[in-house]
């Protein structure tokens, strides 16, 4: 299994130099890949502008969207964002895509929220079947596409059009009991081989209070959920390492870590645990 | 701190125990409707597990009950005049009246105060409200908790007897209106509790609706007076009833908090209705004391904490409902194979969990069926099959993506009966296919409107740059970017016809031994089955059935091997072919000669609503086998052999595909060995 790490776009107030040099660290670290949330009516930078810069100050880590929400933007254009951060970083964009969970962003984003299943898989049939790809470049082709969702519905969209699944978080229980879904739907749509299996988690090794406080506020939309979103943040070595060593047992190829608080300190006591 | 508890019953006492003993200086008061003594219902029945957690949480409770307790180790079914026997199982059961006695005396010890014949009204004013007060909530109807209330399985009713059974006893009694079933179990030294159950029809078939609750308990006594043997049956308000399942979104709102049957039901016959409510009260006293008595903290790890644990109960349970609303569609089984399959019909005992707690048991059933006793009897998935005219060493069924050394058969992928027909250019046309070794099933199909799509590495329903020609029972685009197909016309039809007939001759011609027609998955046949890709107004439309029917035909004329179906017996779509629809397809296909049913489920349009989850085919597979009365072949992903064996023992299938997990067959040489070490993990 490979470790990835979050940037801090979600996190109010991180600046954009600490953002890039987030990535150049992460970069240096012992970490696969770099990954970014996606939020509209939220303090928070944009995933591709993001993975943009991130891409001009790295060379060898893989950018990922965990996940960007698809229907959020006209096809057309995720289409165009995706394949530019993806030429921009010499081919390194891993794309996960779903539907999101929170009205306000498609309110805030001018889209209509009702039909994003059904949209969502159409832009994933036009971004694995080139539509448009003579007029709407650049070159999407090696895109690594994963796809988000717990319901059937998601699973079979992940099977018929991704490579893999992208876990929505939670303990290595609940990922593994959605890896097994992901696996009867790729087999139940005849594709070749096994899904790759994404998974992530929020970390806070160094301010667990002001990380929980953090994640209060993210998930306040949800109701009770937050506060299991906060009981699972992983706030010290031990834990953290109890949670990687689970996820790989569930089987999960790549866990990216997501920072609960913005500070360069937290991303060298992350390198540390996990190296 | 004050704690309101709206419910006297075993949940909501044993909270108050466990509270104050927490910490004496809280309040709690407990609500209860009626008298401390009135009591309905007979004894309760704790299945399974022991109850271990209620020794942890207050041990003098836990030592009063399990002294009392009735225990019993044996499950006894009586069927088609034999009686089953299993051990090893573990039972206990409690009068009711005794369980309630225990917890008020233990509450009032410890300072709960409890108020009886208090009918509430309003929520009480408190810290912290509990609604204890089971299935009709008054407490859960005064917030939203986004509850869902159904009637689930069949019609029951709740009797006692002064018999002592000395086994958890199931009859099943066949009569002109149908099956009845009885759930009997010891609860003291004295009687036992005797539910009679019956599907609705059945039950008003034999007049129950109008009988009053004399007449349907003299009924009942007639029925069973074999089983009773001269002792009675006792009323206690023993009305009919439909068992309500209860589901909430969330089982707290602000400080106020359901738990027990208020909270969740799981349907009686796995007896763990009683068992949840006790784990609950535990789980939330616990919850309160971890948190330092934050109430709002505390009910979000209650719940959190106690729903996976319940939901699989509950999935658990509405299988066994499920089972026993069917069960006169088991009837035809033999007394051994009926007993294994009701044993594990909430998916909680498995032929290897069996094999550990009763292994004469499972001998018996392994030797029934390798079809006879011999010295070392081999698992169940390692029997021969008789299909057709056809003897396959065993139930394992090998697939391109599921290799399996020493399979039965070597079912191929899809073969098209032409180039048009294929899905994607890497497709194999049956002119130039050639089989593996082995006793080969040649899966033989036409895509239809699903052709002309990128190889399955690069994803599925991605339609081709330059594809070909499409044609379907109805111009109507499958997937996103997918070219419209054409109607296919009578000449089309014709042509498709002979290209199956056709190729089942070369299938012949080849020494295949089982050619497997592809009616499944929004095919070109399946396109006709399915209301949602056939809107055609000729008589192809008005008979979805006749141009699949009309292939299937003629290829029975000209295929003198066995011929099997892969159907999607159900599309899981609003508007689409139901699970009635498709087993009426599936006796239609065995009337006319269909020697198996290899059953799948929706992909008749790209935006149905699958379910995946490990063996999600298996209970779609049951009702075609024993509601059809057909051979089957399942996948659906089995991860083990064990869940193979389950399913071949108890009747639910008679073919597998299994779907080991990947680092298992990560290697071509690993992938042969999968065959050896399955079975001998199976073989005793």
């Amino acid at each position: 299994m490979n470790v990835g790490v979050g940037l801090p776009t979600t996190t109010p107030g991180a600046s954009g130099e600490l953002v890039l040099e987030w990535a150049r660290r992460a970069e240096a670290g012992p970490f696969s890949s770099l990954a970014v949330l996606d939020r509209v009516a939220y303090d928070s930078l944009d995933p591709f502008a993001s993975l943009a810069g991130a891409a001009a100050v790295t060379s060898r880590i893989r950018l990922a969207t965990m996940v960007a929400v698809g229907p959020l933007r006209p096809t057309g254009l995720l289409a165009k964002e995706a394949a530019s951060v993806h030429a921009l970083s010499g081919g390194r964009l891993t794309l996960g895509l779903a539907t999101g969970a929170r009205p306000e962003d498609y309110e805030a984003a001018g889209a209509d929220a009702r039909g994003r299943g059904r949209r969502l898989s159409e832009q994933l049939a036009y971004l694995r079947a080139g539509i448009d790809a003579e007029r709407v470049g650049p070159a999407r082709d090696g895109i690594e596409l994963l796809v988000g969702g717990g319901s059937g519905p998601a699973f079979a969209r992940m099977a018929r059009y991704a490579d893999g699944y992208a876990h929505g978080g939670g303990p290595p229980r609940a990922f593994a009991s959605a890896a097994t879904r992901a696996q009867a739907a790729w087999r139940d749509l005849g594709r070749p081989g096994e899904p790759r299996l994404w998974g992530q988690g929020y970390f806070a090794l160094g301010d667990a209070e002001r990380g929980d406080e953090y994640l209060r506020h993210y998930y306040a939309f949800t109701g009770p959920f937050a506060e299991r979103v906060v009981a699972e943040n992983l706030t010290s070595a031990r834990k953290l390492k109890d949670f990687v060593r689970g996820y790989e047992e569930a089987g999960c190829h790549e866990l990216v870590l997501f920072p609960a608080v913005a500070e360069l300190d937290e991303l060298a006591r992350l390198a540390e645990a996990v190296a | 701190m004050k704690v309101e508890i709206v419910g006297g019953g075993p949940g909501g006492l044993y909270l108050a125990i466990l509270l104050r003993r927490a910490d004496p200086t809280i309040e709690v008061r407990v609500l209860e409707r009626n008298a401390p003594d009135a009591t309905f219902g007979f004894g309760v029945v704790f299945s399974e597990e022991t109850l271990g957690a209620l020794r942890d949480a207050d041990a003098e409770t836990h030592l009063a009950i399990t002294d009392t307790f009735a225990r019993w180790d044996r499950v006894d079914i009586r069927y088609r005049g034999r009686l089953l026997s299993s051990r090893g199982h573990s039972f206990s059961a409690i009068a009711r009246t005794r369980l309630l006695e225990i917890l008020q005396r233990r509450a009032a010890a410890v300072g709960a105060e409890l108020r009886f014949g208090v009918e509430v009204d309003a929520l009480p004013e408190a810290d912290l409200v509990v609604g204890a007060d089971g299935v009709n909530s008054f407490v859960r109807r005064q917030r939203d908790f986004g509850t869902r209330v159904a009637p689930e399985g069949s019609k029951y009713v709740w009797f006692g007897t002064d018999l002592v059974f000395d086994a958890f006893t199931f009859v099943f009694r066949e009569t002109e209106h149908g099956l009845f079933n009885v759930h009997a179990y010891p609860y003291d030294e004295r009687m036992s509790t005797f539910i009679v159950e019956c599907p609705e029809p059945v039950w008003r078939a034999a007049g129950l609706d109008e009988m009053d609750e004399g007449e349907s308990l003299a009924f009942c006594e007639q029925l069973f007076a074999r089983e009773l043997r001269g002792h009675e049956l006792l009323s206690n308000r023993s009305l009919w009833m439909d068992f309500l399942k209860v589901e909430n979104r969330t089982w707290h709102d602000g400080n106020v908090v359901v738990l027990g049957d208020a909270a969740h039901t799981a349907h009686f016959s796995i007896g763990s209705g009683t068992k949840l409510a006790l784990e609950d009260a535990i789980a939330l006293a616990n919850a309160l004391e971890r948190r330092g008595w934050d109430v709002e903290a505390a009910l979000v790890d209650y719940e959190l904490e106690r729903t996976p644990a319940v939901e699989r109960t509950q999935t658990a349970a509405s299988e066994s409902a499920g089972y026993f609303r069917r069960v006169g569609s088991y009837a035809h089984l033999e007394p051994l194979q009926f007993a294994f399959n009701l044993l594990t019909r909430s998916g909680r005992i498995t032929h290897a969990t069996l094999g550990v707690r009763d292994p004469h048991f499972t001998r018996v059933l392994d030797a029934w069926l390798a079809g006879g006793a011999r010295e070392l009897e081999p698992a169940p998935l390692f029997t021969p099959l008789r299909l057709g005219d056809l003897t396959l060493a065993n139930r394992l069924v090998a697939a391109p993506d599921a290799p399996v050394a020493a399979a039965g058969v070597v079912l191929t992928g899809f073969v098209a009966v032409s180039p048009e027909g294929r899905i994607t250019p890497e497709t194999p046309v049956v002119d130039e296919w050639q089989p593996p070794p082995g006793t080969v099933a040649l899966q033989l199909g036409h895509a239809g409107r699903r052709g002309a799509t990128a190889p399955h590495a690069l994803g599925v329903d991605v339609p081709l740059h330059e594809g070909w020609p499409l044609v379907s029972a109805s111009p109507l685009a499958y997937a996103p970017y997918a070219a419209v197909p054409r109607e296919l016309d009578e000449e089309g039809m014709e042509v498709v016809r002979d290209a199956f007939v056709a190729g089942a001759e070369r299938a012949a011609a080849l020494g295949v031994a089982v050619v497997e027609l592809d009616l499944a998955h929004g095919y070109l046949l399946a396109s006709f089955l399915s209301p949602l890709a056939n809107r055609r107004t000729d008589e192809y439309g008005a008979d979805r059935l006749r141009f699949p029917l009309a292939v299937f035909d003629a290829v029975r004329a000209a295929w003198d091997g066995v011929l099997a179906v892969r159907l999607s017996v159900a599309d899981g779509a609003r508007g689409g072919l139901t699970v009635d629809d498709g087993i009426a397809v599936a006796r239609t296909l065995a009337a006319r000669g269909c020697d198996l049913v290899h059953v799948e489920a929706g992909q008749t349009v790209a935006d149905d609503r699958p379910e995946y989850r490990r063996g999600f085919l298996t209970a779609l597979s049951d009702r075609v086998r024993n509601e059809a009365r057909v051979l089957t072949l399942v996948r659906g992903h089995l991860t083990t052999p064990d869940e193979a064996n389950t399913i071949v023992a108890a009747g639910r299938a008679d073919l597998c595909i299994l779907d080991l997990p990947p680092a298992r067959i990560e290697t071509p040489g690993e992938a042969a060995r999968v065959g050896a070490p399955a079975r001998e993990a199976v073989r005793r």
